[in-house]
């Protein structure tokens, strides 16, 4: 199989973000990771390449220091990695993101599967998936939290859906765009063999005419969406009532009886 | 002067923190309580790779260099100080020294299978009744034909019942005028017949890793596995502790880190006169200290690392980074339980496992007098280090990475 597999370089979410004015966010000297999200879908797509075969190539759109995430995957198992690049991507927004990433795909031959996370934990918008599946012309199967089956030589898959209501099972044609909920695997360290191969390898770059991208379409002023303001929510307020009894059982009695008044069970 | 790490040292030692904190942290209490080594960890650390971590490829090692080795060591001790022993003893004083000293039919025999994990490792110097006094060790080796026969007794070993080859040391000259060069190094299966050994209990600290004794009685053990000359053991030992030692420095940068992440973090919840007690300035001194002495820990063991990569003799640096970061681990983790008060003294937080972790290595691969003296041997000029036959080879990426 040729899967392919989009990831977000963001940064760590144990780090202490800030927000200056205007809008400025900014998170110090914190680790940037590779979207968490995203890697269940590496993880799925390696299981994948081990079982039928093929190869797993991974894409981020962003700068060198993204190259860094790229190694990571690697290091988990992917077999390429392009860093996509241009000064000209600088202010896109998710609609543009979609654009860039397209068009990456449509150089990559005969793709059978495209994997992302199921949204990024800063940007958080979820849009680029359905974006790319709808530009590719391919079916979107979104929250997977299981591949049931797949047929790479009948051009078919199964999955279950993971949503609020329940779980629904879906049947689709390949070439498809899937997002990965953290129900569908563990995803693995990284392996040294694999961390030895991620830091000889030389990553691509692909800029916007290797992709052949029409500039004219990207960046702030095309922009489709304008970040207006970004503002770190008010502080969270409460009190704390403590609870005391003359036994377990009495706080337990009396802590339920609250729950209750206050309708949260 | 370059102070960055690379990005496949920063892959590893996030590699060994995922392990660390997924498969180890969760239960080592238990094992910590019951004074027993899980029976799951030195296998998974083999199929992991971090037993081969800085040995060559070609010999089945994972091919990185010897600051990939200390980062490794002060992840591992960040969780628990059993974890870096085994790292200590199969990697710094035993394969190390068979890729100084060894032949190359050795380096078949016996690196290949411990830097792949299928064997473990360890190192047996110390006796019930010599330590630090290494030239006056007891054990006998004697030639029978193209055999010795080895007997004595060996204490304090770490592995000693977990592990398959030891290192051992002998006197094959008891009677040599100078007492250093009557010593020889041997590579014993310790499954061969006369080995016995036995785990040792009450320990203060590494309660979750084996310790004990092993004992030689008429075993026989073929020339071929003698390591270097007769009489070149003390050399080989000592080279060993060079190797051995920066795993210990490193990894009690790893209980210092810990001590300094459990502090800051009781030091924001607990709330003493009315504030969280990190706002009371006795408490930022502890807490200034332990910053203090990591740092000084991060720099003492990587410049080590850095002498090991270039091939240079680093005897002193790494004697120096040893001394100071295991004395600096004990007082951080010490202060550590301060800061948490009389939590800090149960085990319901991990500190107190840190200061009787970090106790034993004031005392293992060079009491911390030892050390002193060495560095007032070197200020005053008493002591200086000679050529080595082998030197621990230089880290070369192209012959270490070579398939
Ligand atoms: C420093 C910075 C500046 C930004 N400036 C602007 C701006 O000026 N205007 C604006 O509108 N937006 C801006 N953005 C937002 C950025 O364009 C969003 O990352 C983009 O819209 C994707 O949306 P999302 O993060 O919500 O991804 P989601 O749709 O939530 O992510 C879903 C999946 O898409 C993948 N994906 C998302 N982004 C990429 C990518 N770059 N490469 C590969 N896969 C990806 C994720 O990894 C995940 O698997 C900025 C972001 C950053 C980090
Ligand atoms: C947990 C643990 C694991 C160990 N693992 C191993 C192992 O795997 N392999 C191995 O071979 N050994 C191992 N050891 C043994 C360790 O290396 C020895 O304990 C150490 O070398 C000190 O020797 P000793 O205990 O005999 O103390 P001694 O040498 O008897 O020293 C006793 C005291 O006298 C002091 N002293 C001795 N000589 C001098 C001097 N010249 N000047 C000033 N003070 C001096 C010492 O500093 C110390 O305070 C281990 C020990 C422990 C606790």
């Amino acid at each position: 199989m040729n899967i392919v597999v989009c990831i977000k370089q963001v940064p760590d979410s144990a780090a202490t973000l800030k927000v200056e004015e205007p809008s400025n966010v900014s998170w110090g000297d914190a680790l940037l990771i590779i979207n968490p999200w995203d890697e269940y879908a590496i993880e799925e797509a390696i299981r994948l390449k081990e079982k039928f075969g093929g190869k797993v190539t991974v894409l981020t759109v962003g700068t060198e220091q993204s190259k860094e995430a790229l190694k990571q995957a690697v290091a988990m198992g992917c077999d390429e990695a392009h860093l996509i690049s241009d000064p000209a991507f600088v202010g896109s927004d998710a609609l543009a993101m979609t654009y860039i990433l397209a068009q990456a795909i449509k150089q990559l031959g005969e793709v059978d599967l495209v994997a992302f996370g199921k949204q990024a934990i800063d940007s958080d918008t979820g849009l680029v998936p359905a974006g790319v599946a709808r530009r590719l012309g391919w079916p979107l199967l979104s929250y997977i939290a299981k591949i049931d089956e797949i047929d790479p030589a009948g051009k078919s898959l199964k999955v279950t859906r993971l949503l609020e209501q329940g779980r629904q099972s879906v049947s689709s044609k390949l070439p498809v765009v899937i997002t990965a909920v953290k129900e569908i695997n563990e995803p693995r360290y990284p392996s040294f063999m694999n961390i030895r191969k991620a830091g000889k390898l030389q990553i691509p770059v692909l800029d916007a005419a290797a992709i052949g991208a029409d500039v004219s379409k990207l960046g702030a002023t095309q922009a489709a969406t304008q970040w207006l303001k970004v503002f770190p929510p008010p502080a969270r307020t409460g009190t704390v009532e403590m609870i005391s009894g003359d036994s377990p059982q009495a706080i337990a009695v009396t802590l339920a009886d609250k729950l209750l008044a206050e309708k949260v069970i | 002067m370059d102070f960055t790490l690379t990005p496949e040292h920063l892959m590893i030692q996030n590699l060994v923190r995922d392990f660390g904190q997924k498969e180890v942290q969760p239960t080592i209490k238990e094992w910590d309580r019951q004074q027993q080594m899980n029976p799951e960890t030195l296998p998974r650390m083999a199929e992991l790779g971090i037993l081969g971590i800085c040995l060559p490829v070609k010999y089945g090692g994972q091919g990185f260099d010897y600051i990939a080795l200390g980062l490794v060591c002060e992840e591992l001790e960040a969780i628990d100080t059993s974890l870096r022993v085994v790292m200590s003893v199969h990697m710094g004083l035993n394969s190390l020294a068979v890729l100084q000293w060894g032949t190359e039919a050795q380096k078949q025999r016996f690196l290949v299978p411990q830097a792949k994990g299928e064997k473990y490792a360890m190192f047996g110097l110390t006796e019930p009744g010599v330590g630090s006094d290494v030239a006056n060790l007891a054990s006998t080796a004697k030639r029978d034909g193209s055999d010795y026969l080895i007997n004595g007794e060996k204490m304090w070993i770490s592995l000693a019942t977990k592990a398959h080859h030891i290192l051992w040391f002998a006197k094959t000259d008891p009677n040599a005028k100078n007492p250093h060069e009557g010593i020889t190094a041997f590579m014993i299966d310790a499954g061969t017949k006369g080995v016995t050994c036995g785990d040792l209990h009450g320990k203060l600290g590494v309660r979750a890793g084996s310790t004990g004794w092993v004992n030689c009685s008429e075993v026989r053990v073929p020339q071929e596995n003698r390591i270097g000359e007769e009489g070149e053991g003390f050399k080989i030992a000592m080279s060993a502790l060079d190797n051995g030692r920066y795993t210990v420095g490193a990894g009690a940068a790893g209980i210092i880190r810990a001590s300094l992440e459990a502090s800051v973090k009781y030091a924001k919840e607990r709330q003493a006169f009315g504030k969280e007690i990190g706002k009371h300035q006795l408490v930022q001194q502890k807490i200034a200290y332990m910053v203090q002495r990591y740092e000084i820990a991060r720099l003492l063991y990587l410049r080590a690392g850095w002498l090991k990569n270039l091939g240079r003799r680093n005897t002193r640096e790494t004697s120096l980074a040893k001394w100071y970061i295991t004395d600096a681990s004990f007082e951080s983790a010490n202060e550590a339980i301060q800061i948490h008060g009389a939590y800090g003294y149960s085990d319901e937080y991990d500190v107190e496992r840190y200061l009787r972790n970090s106790r034993g290595a004031i005392i293992y691969e060079g009491t911390s007098e030892i050390h002193q003296l060495m560095q007032a041997g070197y200020a005053l000029g008493y002591r200086e280090d000679g050529e080595l036959r082998c030197e621990l080879p230089k880290y070369d990426p192209k012959v270490w990475q070579e398939e």
